[in-house]
């Protein structure tokens, strides 16, 4: 657009800084995800994943570990879901979820996106596992999650519900119909894939967490029977056979690849079925 | 939504309103129910100390009675500066190459990668940390967990971060001001710097600062690469250990004081991330383009 302006050098310096920076990101990103791929690809195979971790996790499968980790997200969205589901309703159907009362629900939200995930493992320890009397479980694992992702739920919930157009309520309001019958067979189905996407992408966030379940649902790797079993997620087997286990740096790496693979799936299908628009770019 | 007449159907109406209400009340809760349990846990450790003695006992040991939080503190800040430091500028380039120097199909891709780096679960950057970046670092000396390793993983972690929202800040200004320069033969650099940029300045700070939060409040990568040792850092290759790092080491079998005193840590975390979001929040309580 202005190749017939008279130029410094100072712009094809500046773009070429600009180039460098975006391919050494790039490339910091191929390095991490060959170097896990490349320890961890070869250790994949269906016994690895079906199999229960044998001598400590240097052999042996991820087979329990799975388990627990599905249990674990079940009951963090069974929890988290309709709580969300509820309060982004009031946030954005309810002339109340714009007054003082809603007002104060998104500042507490708000503070509550920030708070460290170790910070949500102390509370569902001393919460959960000690005064509801929990223990070290799947339950109380799950519903310390459900309290992290609470906040990123009802935020993409309520995005969500606000793209509906107004029309739709105004229509609705003229013919009559209730509040429920509203939600329910106009605003829900409208909102229905920005709905799904928020839950997916709460879902991955919840299975890459790590920290908030070194205290509630704890190590143990044997089948969980129940709920109310401890059970030992994805991420901190990865942590445990890293930090804890001399020589199974391999066996860490495929369960690795194999969490990444989970969280990327979830984040594309998250994507794919909201639809996402990626922010807009400025076009001349 | 106008108040619907028929009798059963206000009924019915009350039943979800009240549910409404209800599970809004419990999202609410979560949050008092967390800073709630953190004072009560931490009460005995901050009655026992009066809270000063966090900082002045002679050093962090917990089954001597010695509560001194200031190496892991200390930890804290130093990894979370040098993250920020390293995070900012690379992820601001990010953001303007994205949105004015990438041809439109690279911009795209480029845009997924960093959330693609974004999506990376923080164990798995510790296990890269752990297994490669660190034994690299070693060549330098020392064991390689390091304040640097600490720093440098947490910079790629909350890079996306600042590239994400820099990059939805510099997306927002409105498209008029950038044609007016373009009209106006403005070069594409002097446009960003001039205008772009400040246009989208605060959006940008509020990412720096969310950025900056995400890094005080990291665990796991900085528990893996970081070494741990509690004690204040002479240089970048020492092993440092952070307030994060500090819980998830001794929670697994701290008792009574010991215990309280790592959730006065964690109170003391809680205070320091709200505090950056509040602050981050009234900055930004007039967005120009929003």
């Amino acid at each position: 657009m202005n190749k017939l302006r008279k130029r410094n050098g100072t712009d094809r310096w500046v773009a070429l800084l600009l180039w460098l920076a975006a391919a050494l990101v790039v490339a910091t990103l191929l390095w991490i995800l060959g170097d896990i791929f490349s320890r961890g690809l070869s250790g994949l195979s269906v016994e690895f994943l079906v199999d229960e971790p044998r001598e400590a996790g240097r052999a042996g499968g991820l087979g329990p570990v799975l388990l627990s980790t599905l249990l674990v997200l079940g009951v963090c969205m069974a929890a988290a879901v309709p709580v969300a589901l509820g309060a982004a309703v009031l946030l954005s159907e309810f002339s109340l979820g714009r007054r003082g009362f809603g007002r104060a629900v998104r500042a507490s939200l708000d503070i509550l996106a920030a708070v460290p995930s170790i910070v949500f493992g102390l509370f569902g320890n001393a919460f959960f596992s000690q005064i509801l009397g929990m223990g070290f479980s799947l339950l109380s694992g799950g519903l310390t999650l459900a309290c992290m992702v609470l906040p990123i739920l009802i935020r993409t919930t309520e995005q969500a519900l606000t793209a509906v157009p107004d029309e739709v309520r105004q229509g609705a309001a003229a013919v009559g119909l209730s509040r429920v019958t509203t939600f329910k067979s106009l605003l829900l189905p409208a909102a229905a894939p920005g709905l799904a996407a928020g839950f997916v992408l709460g879902m991955g966030r919840a299975l890459a967490e790590t920290a908030a379940l070194l205290f509630t649902s704890g190590y143990v790797t044997r089948w969980p029977e129940s709920l109310l079993d401890s059970g030992r997620v994805l991420s901190i087997h990865i942590y445990d056979l890293a930090m804890n286990i001399p020589g199974a740096d391999d066996r860490a790496s495929s369960t690795a690849v194999v969490l990444i693979a989970l969280v990327l799936l979830l984040n594309v299908s998250a994507m794919a079925i909201g639809g996402r628009r990626s922010p807009g770019r400025w076009s001349p | 939504m106008s108040k619907p007449t028929s009798s059963f159907r206000s009924k019915i109406d009350l039943a979800f309103s009240g549910a409404v209400v209800l599970a809004s009340v419990l999202a609410a809760s979560v949050l008092l129910l967390v800073v709630l349990f953190l004072l009560w846990e931490s009460w005995p450790a901050l009655r026992e100390t009066h809270g000063i003695r966090f900082f002045t006992d002679p050093g962090w040991f917990p089954s001597a009675g010695e509560l001194n939080l200031l190496p892991m503190a200390a930890g804290s800040l130093l990894v979370t500066l040098g993250a920020v430091i390293l995070a900012v500028p690379l992820g601001l380039a990010s953001a303007v190459f994205s949105s004015f120097y990438a041809p439109p199909p690279l911009a795209w891709v480029f845009r997924r990668l960093v959330e693609l780096l974004a999506g990376i679960p923080s164990v798995v950057f510790g296990l890269w940390g752990l297994v490669c970046l660190a034994p690299l670092l070693s060549n330098l000396g020392g064991s390689g967990q390091s304040l640097l390793a600490a720093m440098l993983i947490l910079a790629l972690m909350i890079l996306p971060t600042v590239a994400l929202t820099a990059g939805a800040a510099l997306a927002a200004v409105p498209a008029a001001v950038l044609q007016g320069a373009a009209a106006l033969g403005l070069g594409r650099w002097s446009m960003v710097w001039n205008l772009a940029l400040p246009a989208a300045r605060r959006g940008i700070v509020a990412g720096f600062i969310l950025a900056a939060g995400r890094a005080i409040g990291e665990t796991m990568a900085v528990l893996m690469v970081a070494g741990n040792v509690a004690a204040f850092p002479k240089n970048l290759l020492d092993p440092v250990r952070t307030l994060t790092a500090n819980i998830a080491l001794e929670m697994g079998y701290a008792t009574s004081s010991h215990r309280s005193a790592l959730f006065a840590s964690g109170l003391m975390l809680m205070l320091g991330v709200s505090s950056l979001v509040i602050w981050s929040q009234w900055r930004n309580r007039s967005l120009p383009y929003e």
